[in-house]
C-alpha cells in the first residue's frame, strides 16, 4: 500500500500540494470569516440581551445541521467552487466561536463588573478591561472548535467543486485508485489532528498568559 | 417543494434506511461503551488511554475515516456502521465514566455501608445517578451520527444523503434542498427530545438526591 502511495505521488507531481494548499486556503478563510462575523456579533448580543435569546437559539439550530446538508444546501443558492464553499464553511464554523464568546463575556463574575463599575467604569471600558481579558479562554475554546470542525467539514468541499484534500478521496473513489483514496484518507486525517493540537497548544498559552491555565 | 411531495415515499426510504443505520450504530456504540466506561471510570490511568485512542478517532473527518476503511471493508453498510460506532465512543465512554465518578461519595458510602455488593451500587445507584449525563452524551452522539451518516452514504450505505448526492450529480435543486431539509429536521428532532430527556432526568435525580 506504502508503495502504490509513493508510485502514485510520484505519478502525480504538484496533485497532493495543490489539494492540500487549497484545504488550507478553505479553512483560514472560513476561519477569519467566521471570527469576523462572530466576535463583534457576540459583543453586540451582550450588549442587547433582549435580541440575544432569540439568536442564540437560532445559532443553536445552525449547530445542528450536518456539514453535507449544509454544503449541499449551499449549491442551488450559489453553485460550485471556492466562494459557496468558503461561505457553507463560514457558517458551520461560526456557531461554535458566537456562543462560546456570548457565554464568555456574559458570564464574567458579576462581582468584578460590578467592582469595575464602582470604580466609574463605563460599560464599553467593563468589556474591554475585564469581561474580554476574563473571557479569553473560553473564547479561544470556541475558536479551536470552529477550527478544527472547518477544517473537517473542507473534506467535504469536495462535492462542491471546492476542491481540497476530500478531492483526492472522491477521485481515487471514482477511478477505483485505492492509494489515492487512502492517501487523501491519510492526509485530511493527519491534518486534522494537527489542527487540534495546535490549536490545543494555543489554548494553554492563551491560558497560561490569562494567569488561568487549569 | 413539488417534487419533494410527488415523491415522499423515496424520501420516506432514504429516512427509514438513515434512522436505521443510526439506532443500529447507537445500540452498538452502547453496548462497546458501556463497560468501557464503567471499567475505567475509577481507573485514571486507563481512562486517560481509552480517550487518546478514541480521541484520535473522533478527530478523523468522516469522509476520511471511510476511506481509511475502505480496503479492509469495502462499501455498504458495514463500514458505515463501523465508523459511526467509532466516531461514538470518545463522547459515550467519557460521559459514561465522568457521570458514575461524579455520585457523591457519601452516598457510595452509605451504600456500602448498608451491604451494596459492587454490581448492585452499580445498577441501583451509580448509573440511575449518572443518568443525565450519559443522556446529555447520547445526545450529541445521535446528532453526530445523523450527520456522519449522511456522508455514508457515498460508500453506498443509503439513508439521506443518497438524496443529496443523487441531487448534486443530477444538478437537481429540488433533490438537494429535500435531502438537506430532511437531514437537518432529523438531526433538530433528535437533539430537541433528547434534551427533554435529559431535562426531565435531571429534574428527578436532583428530587431523589
Amino acid at each position: 500500500m506504502l508503495g502504490d502511495i509513493l508510485a502514485w505521488l510520484a505519478d502525480h507531481p504538484g496533485a497532493f500540494e495543490t489539494a492540500a494548499s487549497r484545504h488550507l486556503a478553505l479553512s483560514i478563510t472560513a476561519l477569519i470569516a467566521a471570527m469576523a462575523l462572530a466576535l463583534p456579533l457576540a459583543l453586540v448580543l451582550v450588549r442587547w440581551h433582549h435580541a440575544a435569546g432569540s439568536v442564540i437559539a437560532a445559532v443553536n439550530v445552525l449547530r445542528t445541521i450536518p456539514s453535507l446538508a449544509l454544503l449541499a444546501a449551499i449549491l442551488p443558492l450559489l453553485g460550485t467552487g471556492f466562494l459557496p464553499s468558503v461561505i457553507a464553511l463560514t457558517l458551520y464554523g461560526l456557531p461554535a466561536i458566537l456562543i462560546n464568546t456570548h457565554t464568555a463575556l456574559r458570564e464574567v463574575d458579576p462581582d468584578v463588573v460590578e467592582a469595575g463599575l464602582g470604580q466609574g467604569m463605563t460599560p464599553r471600558q467593563v468589556m474591554r478591561r475585564i469581561r474580554i481579558p476574563l473571557g479569553l479562554p473560553v473564547i479561544f475554546a470556541g475558536i479551536r472548535t470552529a477550527a478544527v470542525q472547518i477544517v473537517s467539514a473542507a473534506t467535504l468541499a469536495a462535492f462542491i467543486g471546492g476542491g481540497g484534500l476530500g478531492e483526492l478521496i472522491t477521485a481515487g473513489m471514482g477511478t477505483l485508485n485505492i492509494a489515492e483514496l487512502v492517501l487523501g484518507g491519510l492526509a485530511v486525517a493527519a491534518l486534522a489532528m494537527a489542527t487540534e493540537l495546535f490549536f490545543a497548544g494555543l489554548e494553554w498559552s492563551v491560558r497560561r498568559s490569562t494567569g488561568l491555565a487549569a | 417543494m413539488s417534487w419533494a411531495i410527488e415523491n415522499y415515499d423515496l424520501l420516506a426510504v432514504a429516512l427509514g434506511e438513515h434512522i436505521v443505520l443510526v439506532a443500529t450504530a447507537l445500540v452498538l456504540s452502547l453496548v462497546i461503551a458501556f463497560p468501557l466506561g464503567i471499567w475505567t471510570a475509577r481507573r485514571p490511568a486507563l481512562y486517560v488511554a481509552t480517550m487518546t485512542v478514541t480521541g484520535v478517532l473522533y478527530t478523523i473527518p468522516a469522509l476520511a475515516l471511510f476511506a481509511l476503511l475502505l480496503p479492509f471493508m469495502g462499501l455498504g453498510k458495514a463500514p458505515a456502521i463501523t465508523a459511526l460506532v467509532l466516531y461514538s465512543l470518545l463522547i459515550l465512554v467519557r460521559n459514561i465514566a465522568i457521570g458514575i465518578r461524579e455520585v457523591p461519595a457519601e452516598l457510595i458510602e452509605a451504600a456500602d455501608g448498608m451491604g451494596y455488593g459492587k454490581s448492585r451500587r452499580l445498577v441501583r445507584i451509580e448509573l440511575p445517578l449518572a443518568l443525565p449525563v450519559i443522556v446529555a452524551g447520547i445526545r450529541i452522539t445521535v446528532v453526530t451520527q445523523i450527520a456522519v451518516a449522511t456522508v455514508a452514504a457515498y460508500i453506498n450505505a443509503g439513508g439521506l444523503g443518497d438524496i443529496i448526492f443523487q441531487g448534486i450529480t443530477q444538478d437537481f435543486g429540488a433533490k438537494i434542498a429535500a435531502g438537506a431539509v430532511l437531514t437537518s429536521l432529523l438531526a433538530i428532532a433528535a437533539d430537541e427530545s433528547l434534551k427533554l430527556v435529559e431535562r426531565r432526568l435531571r429534574a428527578a435525580t436532583s428530587e431523589r438526591l
